[in-house]
């Protein structure tokens, strides 16, 4: 006899459906075993870019340490990415006892892979001059999609997207700085710094409404303020990249 | 419920703490119990303004050291008995704004007064950080022009990331733009912002326009609140912030150039 024989027609409507989906997450690779020095790290890592970690999911990868070293206590590990905003899920390599103590706390134990080749490294003289920029680059895509921002992001302050677009609804303002591994959207001025295509894209655009940026770029190709035509300031445009220039066009 | 104010900028010398003495002394005149508290450590200079600077004998930071008891080093207004004045140390190094001892003192002011108004330093270092992290309301204080109006719009990233209610996920601060020293005069010659174009970058509602008076500086020296100066036009605006920041609605008064000689004659723009 089969479930919907028993149960009445109604009851009998599908709760969940089971698939696989491939995610790439961010990776914490630990090269030292002193737990200090590490939170201090990622202190400093978080300043950079403070929104880019925050509520990310991340793997703890041991497989760098020797076996036989220790990392003080495996929970004081989790409690320090926790305490800058990520979300530990799993544990990679590690020893029998680390991987206890990863399961105690509710952490998959995940297999040995041998990690991805890394993309192709661009020129250095490519690059934009952020420090963020290339910590945004180092990490691999996390599928999270895309977000929208509906209030000013205001000087000082950062925001990534990872895996989507950034849309945000309101100005930009000067020292304030969007960054997204896919297109960049802005309904209201644009005077800070905005990066499409972080990790490498070539076919992100950034759309905006009023351009007055600081600075624009895709896939690594920039271009300073003093560099965009006067007559295109305060334009509604697109910007793309077309045979590794950037196109700044009306529309 | 007590609300905690900050008065803060980024910037420094945009008139902070005239607007905190200003605000602080409205809220009081109109029946609120109101404690205005200087976090300027090392400077001082709010019992100045508020012409209390003779009765100070303990401070803020004897209070978070356990030196003295809050009602010991509050002093009360001469003038106002609904206003109170918690000054800061002359001398003490500034990381003795711990964040607790700022939190405990602040809970107990909340207790008995209506408002807490917080005299913010210049800077984004420790003592405006201090200022800000339990604020419930801020006032962004801002003069028209553009390195002033940009250390604002950092502020107000601040206070939207790193204050107490950012960080516990509640309901945000509630920011109100206060602009101040602004002088139509030289807004008609290009020499400063206008109105509009500082809340078109800070996309904020505008709580009062200060204009640019020598009654400030007057009313500073004396030791008396420009706002108890009820003849003068930035005593006047400062009454008008008051109400808005109470709910009321009202228009913005000083805002357009005095008419010159031909203009009185002739009327009209
Ligand atoms: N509306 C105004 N008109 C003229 N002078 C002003 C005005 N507001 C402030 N000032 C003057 O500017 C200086 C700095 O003001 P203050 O309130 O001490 O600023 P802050 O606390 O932000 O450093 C003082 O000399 C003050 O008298
Ligand atoms: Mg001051």
């Amino acid at each position: 006899m089969t479930a919907s024989q028993i149960l009445p027609a109604q009851a009998a409507k599908q709760a969940l459906e089971i698939k696989a989906a491939t995610f790439s997450l961010p990776l914490i690779r630990l090269l030292d075993n002193a737990l200090d020095q590490l939170a201090l790290q990622v202190e400093e890592k978080i300043a950079q870019a403070p929104d880019l970690f925050l509520h990310t999911p991340v793997v703890i990868d041991l497989s760098g340490l020797p076996e036989d070293q220790e990392i003080g206590s495996f929970p004081e590990l989790v409690g320090v990415l926790r305490a800058v905003g990520m979300m530990p899920i799993g544990l990679r390599g590690g020893n029998a006892l680390q991987q206890q103590a990863a399961k105690a706390m509710e952490l998959a134990i995940l297999s040995e892979t041998r990690p991805r080749a890394k993309p192709e490294q661009r020129h250095e003289e490519q690059e934009p001059p952020a420090a963020a920029i290339e910590a945004a680059a180092a990490m691999p895509s996390i599928e999270v999609g895309s977000k929208v921002i509906a209030h000013p992001v205001r000087s000082g302050q950062k925001v990534y997207t990872a895996g989507g677009d950034l849309t945000v609804i309101g100005p930009v303002n000067s020292g304030a700085e969007l960054m997204a591994d896919g297109n960049i959207h802005v309904y209201g001025p644009l005077r800070g710094r905005v990066f499409a295509g972080i990790k490498g894209n070539e076919q992100a655009r950034i759309f905006c409404q009023h351009l007055h940026a600081e600075l624009i770029a895709i896939a690594g190709q920039y271009r300073v303020s003093e560099n965009i035509p006067s007559e295109l300031k305060g334009a509604r445009v697109q910007i793309f990249l077309d045979q590794e220039t950037l196109k700044i066009e009306r529309f | 419920m007590a609300r905690i104010v900050v008065i803060t900028s980024g910037k420094g010398g945009v008139g902070k703490t005239t607007t905190a003495a200003a605000v602080g002394m409205g809220l009081a005149l109109l029946g609120h119990r109101t404690v205005v508290v200087d976090f300027d450590v090392g400077l001082r200079n709010l019992d100045l303004i508020m012409g209390c600077e003779r009765r100070v004998v303990y401070d803020f930071i004897n209070v978070i050291q356990g030196d003295a008891k809050l009602n010991q080093a509050l002093i009360r207004d001469k003038r106002c008995d609904k206003l109170y004045i918690l000054p800061a140390s002359q001398t003490r190094d500034k990381d003795a704004l711990t964040k607790d001892g700022v939190g405990q003192v602040l809970d107990e002011l909340k207790r008995h007064h209506d408002y807490v108004i917080c005299d913010s330093p210049a800077g984004i270092e420790h003592g405006a950080m201090m200022a800000m992290y339990y604020a419930d309301d801020a006032i962004v204080v801002t003069n028209p022009e553009v390195s002033s109006v940009r250390d604002a719009d950092r502020m107000l990233g601040i206070l939207s990331s790193k204050s107490r209610r950012a960080e516990t996920d509640v309901e945000p601060i509630t920011e109100y733009l206060l602009l101040t020293r602004y002088s139509p005069e030289r807004v008609n010659r290009g020499e400063m912002l206008s109105i509009a174009d500082v809340q078109e970058i800070l996309s904020l509602p505008m709580i009062g326009v200060i204009p640019e008076s020598q009654a400030v500086l007057n009313a500073s020296n004396a030791g008396i609140p420009v706002i108890l100066d009820q003849q003068s036009d930035a005593g006047r605006a400062y009454q008008d912030t008051v109400s808005r920041y109470l709910g009321g609605e009202l228009p913005m008064r000083f805002i357009d150039a005095k008419k010159g000689f031909l203009g009185r004659i002739f009327g009209g723009a």
